[in-house]
């Protein structure tokens, strides 16, 4: 256990208010000016079974989970059990004093006697926020604004139930927990990957999303949904999720930007949607939240599965964009770069991200929102006239009016067609579409985003990663790093298309190279192998439904 | 003043005969007659003969996946209120394969005009059973007779509520024209299931059958009446009763949203200022 660095575990079953205290306790720890990085694991239940927010925090940025426990707060038995066996030396375990435990690492609470059962999770929060050392008055405020909205009565239950459990905390001090203090924090956000998406997508200019409920996509909804009237956006709820796919396919043709999230069985269903997204040239962003599959797999839990199928989905050859942020941040500025390219290139294009990432709050520095234009919609001219929507040209990209914008009629159709969007058959037309549509993809290539490399040139050891394990992958290279070897990483935060010749070189100068997946295959592994040749035969792959750690990389790379 | 001629004449990919022509013609006088100008106007259809139909006049159109033109229609009505969005297309389409999408749109009741051409037959597979085949119709793919009941988009329709409800009639062009002019009208979901021949695939239920049956309902006829439209919906023998059989005054969806009370989402700009104070809930 160092002491500029905290891993807080909190346990219990789902019903008893872990994720509020969790979520308190991040506020504060952010507001403190402390790094965090958020872990939820949940089951498929809304009572019962064991759930965990786990809190890795430090006066540093904090870029990875960790598997071991410096605090863990117990809410109930079954979280000692699971969990004590990651405690580190010196860590503490805060338990009701109901429970029947023995030994130095335990702290019991008699949660009950301070808070009357109802409220005996901020109680919790109490003792857990005076052992880190937080001010009271500061963790009060977050519980004000948590509650807010809530009944004056409760409010002041709350916090007097704080005080207490913070003051019966300091009359049973257990020394060697508290955070070194940060004077002057600088303000940062409380932000999940699910949130930053729903803020970047609002910051490109969303203006239409429709969705069937699929975790762990569906907290970018609900943020959505309840920042709607205020933003002009409309978030509608669909029948199903091929509704939820067409629906913003026809609001993006009528000029609003769209978009759609779900997971990998709602995406699977989306399919067909995406195909006509494509044939159509109609903008459209798709998040794909992974889990584990096949089907309903584990439903709550993390993976990166789905690439292959991501890159796949859609009958018929068109091109397309799949980014895959590693961090809060990208999953912000990715997202609108999602929204740039949609427009840009008048097709489909994907975020990827995972349960981990989806559900992970990190403390970010605040956006610069009021400097972010957001996308231009559709042609300012209708270009030569009469007006072709599908005019072949140079770049592919034919000009798009709106429809019901001016006197020029717009029409699209999933059948191939001409230039002036109506069916044919006519096959040497059919070339020309194709090569047309195709031709876009030329100009997404242009723009893809380099992964990005870090660590020492010609190394011995090239660690090869993307999407949501990228600060644990970087994390597992410094600590070999301070082992003597000479580490790189290269990540990939956009996974299609791949542009060798950014970084070719990189791999062919490693002694060894190891990819690092959360998936069974090795899906960018053997991608990267179909385009340049180049075997990866290394792997650290992951598929037990927990995100990738450095302990696990660690473990796994020296074997 | 916009003209029948504003909407063109084009070169079809129908048969001889077919239906589909007098419902183009129908369309048309109802677009005219509702003093729409073709750019004002969206169609959305799906796949089949039936959805090839707005190909054949002038007007916005997207023509997208079978079964999906619901979905896309109220996506494009949701972004741009301001559009008269007609969707069209076939039995299958509409209540086969879209058949979610049908009730959706009955509970939702956007302002979008249903247009359903329903020929009891798959046309453009080349004569499989549809969703609203009388049992017993022998085909290439039934040779032993449709085994399921046939569905009455009708009787679902009035059993839901909907706002507008409408059976027509290709081979009374005038009075389908009327009944696709008060669908458009209406403020709201508004179905019109019109009843035409397939003269290459259904032998059954041809030009004649469907004459010697239609049969409009009475000018006392009350439509507001629930209970005498759900008797009426499912009359279906030697009299199949056309025209308007039920319609009540449900608000439509729009009216309900209050983000769309502030306009078209279309060319609304980012409120940054706004986005940065919501950002800054997250402190």
């Amino acid at each position: 256990m160092r002491d500029d660095t905290m891993n807080v575990l909190i346990g219990g079953e789902a019903g008893q208010g872990l994720v509020t205290v969790g979520q308190l306790l991040a506020k504060s720890l952010v507001r403190s000016g402390y790094s965090i990085l958020v872990t939820q694991t949940y089951q498929s239940r809304i009572r019962g079974g064991h759930n965990s927010f786990a809190i890795h925090t430090a006066v540093d940025k904090v870029i990875a989970p960790q598997e071991s426990v410096d605090l863990l707060v117990a809410l109930d038995a079954e979280t000692v059990a699971l969990h004590q066996g990651n405690l580190s030396s010196g860590g503490l375990i805060v338990v009701d004093s109901a429970l029947e435990v023995d030994g130095d690492s335990f702290l019991q609470v008699p949660f009950k006697e301070l808070a009357q059962d109802t409220f005996s999770n901020i109680a919790a929060l109490g003792v857990v926020g005076y052992l880190l050392g937080l001010e009271q008055g500061l963790m009060a405020t977050a519980l004000d604004d948590f509650f807010g909205r809530k009944q004056r009565q409760v409010l002041e239950e709350n916090r007097r139930v704080l005080v207490e459990a913070m003051a019966w905390a300091a009359s049973h001090e257990r020394s060697g927990h508290q955070l070194p203090k940060i004077a002057n924090p600088v303000q940062h956000l409380m932000m999940s990957g699910n949130e930053a998406i729903a803020f970047g997508s609002l910051s490109a200019g969303l203006r239409f999303c429709s969705f069937y409920p699929m975790t762990p996509a569906t907290s970018i909804l609900l943020n959505l949904a309840a920042q709607a009237k205020r933003m002009g956006v409309l978030v509608e709820q669909a029948e199903d999720e091929i509704a939820a796919i067409n629906m913003a396919i026809g609001a993006s043709f009528a000029g609003a930007p769209s978009m759609v999230a779900t997971s990998g069985g709602g995406f699977a269903l989306m399919a067909e949607g995406v195909s006509l997204a494509a044939m159509t040239e109609t903008p459209l962003v798709i998040v794909v939240a992974q889990r584990p599959g096949p089907a309903t797999g584990l439903p709550t839990r993390t993976e990166q599965a789905d690439f292959e199928f991501v890159l796949h989905a859609g009958h018929g050859e068109f091109p397309r964009a799949v980014f895959a942020p590693g961090t809060v941040e990208e999953c912000f500025h990715l997202t609108r770069k999602a929204f740039e390219l949609a427009e840009q290139y008048q097709g489909p294009v994907f975020v990827l991200t995972d349960q981990f990432l989806a559900d992970s709050y990190r403390a970010v520095p605040p956006f610069d929102v009021e400097h972010l234009a957001p996308v231009k919609v559709g042609a300012a001219t209708a270009g030569s006239l009469p007006y072709k929507r599908f005019a072949v040209t140079e770049t592919g990209i034919s000009p798009r009016l709106l429809p019901g914008l001016s006197r020029h009629l717009v029409v699209s159709d999933s059948d191939e067609h001409a230039e002036d969007g109506h069916i044919t058959e006519d096959l040497s037309v059919r070339r020309q579409m194709v090569e047309k549509r195709l031709r876009k993809g030329e100009g997404i290539r242009a723009q893809v985003v380099p992964p990005e490399m870090d660590g020492e040139q010609d190394p011995d050891l090239l660690m090869v990663s993307w999407g949501a394990s990228k600060g644990a992958v970087q994390e597992a290279a410094s600590r070999i790093r301070s082992g003597g070897k000479r580490v790189a990483t290269l990540h990939f935060s956009q996974v299609w298309p791949l542009v060798p010749g950014q970084f070719m070189d990189l791999l062919e100068s490693a002694d060894t190279v190891v990819s690092i997946e959360g998936n069974a295959f090795g899906q960018l592994a053997r991608l990267i192998r179909r385009e340049t040749g180049f075997y990866i035969k290394k792997q650290v792959l992951r598929y037990d439904g927990l995100p990738i750690t450095p302990e696990a990389i660690l473990r796994d790379v020296s074997r | 003043m916009v003209t029948i001629e504003d909407y063109g004449q084009y070169e079809t990919a129908w048969c001889p005969g077919c239906g589909n022509f007098s419902i183009l013609k129908a369309v048309k006088q109802a677009l005219v007659a509702s003093r729409l100008e073709p750019h004002e106007v969206l169609f959305v259809s799906g796949i089949g003969q039936a959805a090839k139909s707005p190909h054949y006049l002038n007007a916005n159109l997207f023509n997208g996946l079978h079964g999906r033109s619901l979905p896309v229609a109220t996506g494009a009505k949701l972004a741009n209120p301001k559009l008269t969005v007609m969707v069209e297309s076939g039995d299958g389409c509409n209540y086969g394969e879209g058949g979610n999408h049908f009730l959706a749109a009955i509970r939702r009741n956007i302002d979008l005009t249903l247009l359903v051409h329903n020929n009891q037959i798959y046309g453009l597979t080349k004569g499989q059973a549809s969703p609203t085949s009388a049992e017993g119709l022998v085909t290439k793919a039934q040779p032993e007779g449709v085994s399921s009941a046939p569905f009455n988009p009708i009787a679902v329709a009035v059993a839901m509520e909907a706002g507008f409800v409408a059976r027509g009639f290709s081979g009374m062009t005038d009075h389908l024209s009327e009944l696709i002019q008060e669908g458009i009208a209406h403020r709201g979901f508004a179905l019109i299931d019109v009843l035409q021949p397939c003269v290459s695939f259904n032998k059954v239920n041809t030009f004649a059958w469907y004459k010697e049956r239609c049969d409009p309902v009475s000018r006392t006829y009350d439509p507001t009446d629930w209970g005498a439209a759900m008797r009426v919906a499912r009359e279906w023998g030697d009299r199949i009763p056309i025209g308007i059989i039920y319609r009540n005054d449900r608000v439509p969806f729009e009216e309900h949203v209050p983000v769309l009370r502030q306009g078209p989402l279309v060319g609304r700009e980012v409120d940054r200022v706004m986005l940065r104070n919501m950002m800054d809930g997250c402190k």
